[in-house]
């Protein structure tokens, strides 16, 4: 600590950013609510210039506590400033108030009925600025622009990608275990703005959303049948997948968007098919005898993880995307299931079967195993888009089904906010 | 949209008589057409929605001894037992030919969600190949499979997870 005030803020988070980012050991370790690091103290002032700066300031300071790596100040218990401080704050005072960083920033209410959020960044220690950058929508959606200028502060202190402007769709569960309701939700990464996106006739699981958020892939058990859906999330439009009544089931999409990567089980036997995201034949990819399903594409397109037991038990393969070259990654204590490969393409995270179900990443080329979570049974992992956060599905034996967000180099994992039982998350690419 | 209901009955029709067995898709199926309602509120287009036929169903657990045969964990071979009661219900079935059966694999919670999907289709699979080498007709037999999304037993304990690993022989009209 005595080293960052000398040095400043922003070198002192470098230096700890490029120790996190070493190697990952070679050996399986468990680094479950290991490697806590210090948190920032930074101020969240409300905002001068609109009533709504204050709500501003909370969602801001709320986003960054989400993260682990900051212990907000305000916007309670501290006062405000005069606009015209925003780029120029009077540095001592803030470390009077014991902050090592400041957002500061107004809100400006347009003639058009939009809102701008201009926003800041200080290193108070350092007593310079770090950045800042306007955001302007519309006044009902000023959470966006509170997330955005979350996402500013995140990324230029952590040196990570932002990933707070996200949603999360997920499946609702109310009722009893005989006989669930599910419905896919969706809601903002924080839970604000949560509504429904399916009434419940049909027994929904795995939503997960297009490259570009407007679509969802999901399977859904209607007229007896297991069979993979495309959602349109504006209109609500849906059509099935591939016709008829074959039992399809965890869909993805390519990266591009174009194409959707599915099961298909018949006659006792689960291979993986490609489908034009519009529709068409389906090309068959893996022909073993056994379970092959959960594919997952590398963010290039051009190689897909999935999960088969064509070997005994579950275990991860890796393969072109055309089908070839299939070779096992895991190895290793357990069965290995739903493997989702990493937005970064460096990592894979999985579920591991071991006694409990818990939450792992490895390498993209296998081996560097860390399991992340010690859940009873935690299990359908979803990436946050900088590649950072994998939020999963926790189900606490003989209890309820919940949504976590666990960070991939330690750290405990948090609880995300649903109204009721969660349970198959997907986060959401970051909005433009 | 008539053509589709009809190609769409016709990849059904083909899906339930087994024909397609370990081969691609057949190549005739035809393109998707935007169909249901939001939240899949009506069946896709070309299904046929299956009635159950509950005194039907009382009857033919009444002479065949039960309408569910159970597995061992993440198996889905068919024990002595679980032959005997297909057996049972193979003669029900082949002596009441006015009804079809959807042939319902579940798993126990204890598994991941799309595994378990794959497994419950192999336990259902299992038993329509017992049942159809009793002499039932093939095209009398749906497969399906809920996966871990119906169990029968609410508990987290092995007793539960034993009564949940089954295949269930639904009648439907």
């Amino acid at each position: 600590m005595r080293t960052m005030l000398k040095t400043g803020l922003l070198t002192a988070l470098f230096l700890a950013t490029a120790a996190a980012a070493q190697e990952p050991p070679p050996v399986e370790v468990d680094i479950v609510g290991g490697g806590v690091k210090s948190a920032i103290t930074i101020a969240v002032p409300a905002m001068p210039g609109s009533a709504m700066g204050r709500d501003i300031a909370q969602v801001i300071a709320s986003d960054l506590r989400s993260t682990g790596l900051f212990t907000p100040i305000g916007p309670g218990g501290i006062g405000t400033y005069p606009q015209e401080q925003a780029a120029a704050p009077v540095f001592g005072e803030w470390r009077s108030a014991g902050a090592s960083a400041l957002v500061s920033g107004y809100v400006d209410q347009r003639a058009d009925g939009r809102v701008t959020l201009a926003c800041y960044l200080h290193d108070v220690t350092a007593g310079r600025a770090l950045g800042n950058q306007g955001f302007t929508v519309a006044a009902s959606d000023w959470r966006r622009a509170a997330h955005k200028c979350a996402d500013l502060v995140y990324s230029r202190l952590s040196g990570q990608g932002a990933f707070l402007d996200t949603r999360v769709v997920y499946v609702a569960e109310s009722g009893p275990k005989t006989n669930r309701l599910k419905r896919i939700a969706i809601m903002d990464s924080d839970g604000s703005n949560h509504r429904y996106l399916t009434a419940g006739k049909a027994v929904v699981t795995m939503p997960r959303f297009s490259p570009r958020g407007d679509r969802l892939v999901y399977t859904g058990i209607l007229a007896r049948k297991p069979r993979v859906f495309v959602l349109d999330i504006a209109t609500g439009q849906e059509r099935l997948l591939v016709p008829g009544g074959a039992i399809t089931f965890a869909p993805r999409f390519s990266p591009d968007g174009r194409r959707i990567v599915f099961s298909w089980a018949n006659n006792g036997n689960t291979d993986i098919y490609v489908v034009d995201a519009n529709g068409g034949i389906p090309q068959r990819l893996t022909t073993a005898p056994g379970a092959d399903t959960s594919p997952s594409y590398s963010p290039d397109g051009r190689n897909i993880v999935f999960e088969s037991d064509r070997s005994g038990a579950q275990q991860l393969y890796v393969m072109g995307a055309d089908g070839s070259g299939q070779r096992r990654i895991s190895f290793g204590g357990g069965r290995y299931a739903s493997p989702v490969w990493s937005p970064r393409g460096d990592l894979i995270a999985f579920t591991r079967i071991a006694g409990s179900f818990n939450i792992g990443v490895m390498n993209a080329s296998g081996g560097g195993v860390r399991i992340l979570t010690n859940g009873w049974q935690d299990e359908g992992p979803s990436w946050a888009p900088n590649g950072q956060f994998v939020m999963f599905n926790r189900i606490a034996r003989g209890g309820g089904s919940s949504l976590y967000a666990v960070p991939i180099d330690g750290g405990a994992a948090r609880r995300m906010p649903t109204p009721q039982d969660g349970s198959d998350p997907s986060w959401s690419p970051l909005q433009s | 949209m008539r053509k589709s209901l009809i190609l769409g009955a016709a990849v059904i029709a083909l899906a339930a008589s087994g024909c397609a067995r370990r081969t691609p898709p057949p190549a005739d199926i035809p393109p998707p057409i935007d169909q249901v309602g939001p939240g899949g509120e009506t069946v896709a287009p070309g299904d046929v929605e299956l009635t159950e036929l509950p005194a039907q169903q009382a009857d033919m657990i009444a002479r065949a001894g039960s309408d569910t045969v159970y597995f061992g964990t993440d198996e889905y071979q068919l024990d002595q037992s679980a032959r005997a009661t297909l057996a049972a219900q193979a003669q029900w079935l082949l002596a009441n030919p006015n009804v079809r059966a959807s042939i319902e694999g579940h798993a126990d919670e204890r598994g991941t969600r799309e595994y378990n999907l794959a497994l419950g289709e192999r336990r259902a699979n299992a038993a329509r190949d017992f049942l159809a080498s009793q002499g039932v007709p093939a095209h009398r037999l749906l497969v399906t499979s809920w996966g871990k999304e119906r169990p029968v037993a609410p508990g987290s304990n092995e007793e539960a997870w034993a009564q949940n690993r089954r295949s269930v022989t639904v009648l439907v009209r």
